[in-house]
């Protein structure tokens, strides 16, 4: 994974949930501009991580609040269908977001020690918006999946 | 805690048999630390009862996904800072050279202390919340270096022991030495404060269950301090979250471990009385 | 310090699919956050995680700075033969943290 490159100095930057970590006081709110993410930016890294192959819907399921209660701590699980043997499993599963600062979530790489391809954790999300996965199979299909996920400016603390 | 505990010498040497008597304020015979080195915490299962006495806890102002990281103790991240807690209780520390356990035994003794707290210390009458008297403990018992109440290592130790007191009742005293402190807190609960010159009770007792934005309000009962919050991704203490509170209503924090901070937690304990105790509970 | 904590089922059949949940303390700081004076706080997040059974490799992830503090990543393996599951999670800035599992398998 490449470091994070400099970012532009933005004018003002909303930070929504994550900011609070500033030291003491006062919560620190500042405007987030649209600049900070890079549209299209998550398509160019899915395609990168495939191979430049084409998805095609189905197969993979993302299952996510609809409602983050707080964007700092989303539980996400991504599970593929797949028999998991050693003549067709699922490879890797790539997770990007399209309104993140940078889309790059994670990509887990199975094997058909795994039995099943179902892997669950925790993202950040900064606002309002869509997680997509990739599943690359073995038979060198590539497979995706959406699913949106609100994040709200908490009244209670942020 | 007050009273006299024997040395129990190396947590290695002590085994099940021997069994110390060790506490002068009953006859309940102390828990040794056990053998294998680890703190003896005592296990009890996550709280399944949020609603008691007419109060409610704030796990029910909670989205399901993040009750479910409250009900299993290994989605629960705040166990990795009671881990941390378990490691510190054996830790010998300071110039007398020991550690919780050389005095207290297994931490499992002191299930039903944490929700009593705070209180008047008998041997200082001040108000001490735990983490006072865990600095006391520390001070003039250990002659170990007192915890920043903004640290890790104070939230660590709290967090575990008050987490041996789950799923017992909130328990804490408003009369008698209390009482003043109590008073004072309570008013402390009804003053207006900050820019937006709102007091607690607007919040958690005029409008609990209703949305400030985009978040529900709950009834403000404090059952499950220290917890994990999610805004924080951490473990953080009841002064932590007033330091969000106070600052919501954009007043002035007050410093953590202070007196004021102390009053307020002791009427703010005592409104959750009856209520289960649910460190580490989890919220957003 | 860092502590991870890992939980397998209790009884294990033979062919069982299991799951295995793995969480670890680490702030993952993302890169994104500034501090009072300003400045962005540099990124340190764990970003990378493997997983071996009895020393064969059987899954990993690449981590980015939008996994959340003190990650949590739960998988599933197919319960074979007993023995032990090997945990190693790599830091931005090359140091690891690792941990085992003994898994007994009837």
């Amino acid at each position: 994974m490449s470091l994070v490159s400099k970012l532009p100095i933005l004018s003002r930057r909303r930070l929504l949930a994550g900011a609070a970590g500033l030291a003491g006081g006062l919560i620190a709110v500042r405007d987030v501009s649209a600049q900070a993410v890079q549209p299209g930016a998550h398509q160019q890294v899915l395609d990168k991580a495939v191979g430049g192959k084409k998805a095609q819907p189905g197969k993979v399921r993302i299952r996510m609040p609809e409602i983050a209660e707080n964007g700092n701590t989303v539980p996400m699980t991504v599970a593929v269908e797949s028999p998991m043997t050693a003549a067709d499993h699922v490879k890797a599963v790539h997770i990007v977001t399209d309104n993140n600062p940078r889309p790059e979530v994670a990509s887990f790489y199975f094997t058909p020690g795994n039995g099943k391809a179902e892997v669950s954790t925790r993202i950040r999300l900064s606002q309002t918006m869509n997680v997509l996965a990739y599943a690359e199979m073995s038979d060198g299909s590539v497979w995706s999946a959406r699913a949106e996920a609100k994040v709200t400016i908490g009244g209670c603390g942020g | 805690m007050t009273g006299r505990f024997w040395m129990l010498g190396a947590a290695s040497a002590v085994s099940a048999a021997a069994i110390i008597a060790a506490c002068t304020t009953g006859p309940t015979p102390m828990i040794p630390l056990p053998a294998d080195g680890s703190a003896g915490s005592f296990k009890s299962d996550p709280v399944t009862q949020f609603e008691r006495a007419g109060k409610k806890s704030g796990f029910l102002f909670a989205t399901p996904e993040t009750q479910t990281m409250q009900k299993d103790d290994f989605d629960n991240p705040a166990f990795l800072l009671v881990d941390q807690g378990e490691a510190m209780w054996v830790k010998a520390e300071g110039e007398n050279g020991k550690s919780c356990g050389s005095c207290h035994g297994a931490v499992a003794n002191l299930r039903g202390v944490g929700n009593t707290y705070p209180k008047v210390s008998k041997d200082t009458g001040k108000l001490f919340t735990l983490e006072h008297q865990i600095n006391y403990c520390r001070t003039e018992r250990m002659k170990a270096p007192a915890l920043p109440y903004t640290s890790a290592n104070m939230f660590a130790l709290e967090t575990l022991v008050m987490y041996q007191s789950r799923g017992l009742p909130m328990n804490v005293s408003n009369e008698g030495a209390a009482r003043p402190f109590f008073e004072e807190g309570d008013k402390l609960y009804h003053t207006r404060r900050g820019q937006l010159n709102v007091a607690c009770i607007h919040c958690h007792e005029n409008n609990s269950g209703n949305y400030i934005r985009a978040d529900l309000l709950s009834e403000g009962r404090s059952n499950g301090f220290p917890l994990y919050r999610l805004k924080w991704a951490g473990v953080g203490s009841f002064d932590r979250r007033m330091e969000e509170c106070y600052g919501q209503v954009r007043a002035e924090p007050e410093p953590f471990g202070s007196e004021e901070l102390a009053k307020l937690q002791l009427y703010v304990n005592w409104r959750a009385n009856g209520l289960l105790v649910e460190t580490p509970a989890v919220r957003r | 310090m860092s502590t991870a904590r890992i939980r397998l089922p209790a009884s294990i059949k033979k062919g069982d699919i299991v799951e295995v949940k793995t969480l670890v303390t680490h702030t993952m700081e993302s890169g994104q956050r500034r501090d009072a004076q300003n400045n962005v706080i540099p990124r340190k997040i764990l970003n990378k995680f493997a997983c071996t059974y009895n020393g064969k490799e059987v899954f990993k992830a690449d981590l980015a700075a939008a996994i959340s503090a003190n990650p949590y990543l739960a998988f599933f393996i197919t319960a074979t033969e007993s023995g032990t599951l090997d945990f190693v999670w790599t830091d931005d800035d090359g140091s690891t943290i690792k941990e085992s599992a003994k898994i007994t398998v009837a």
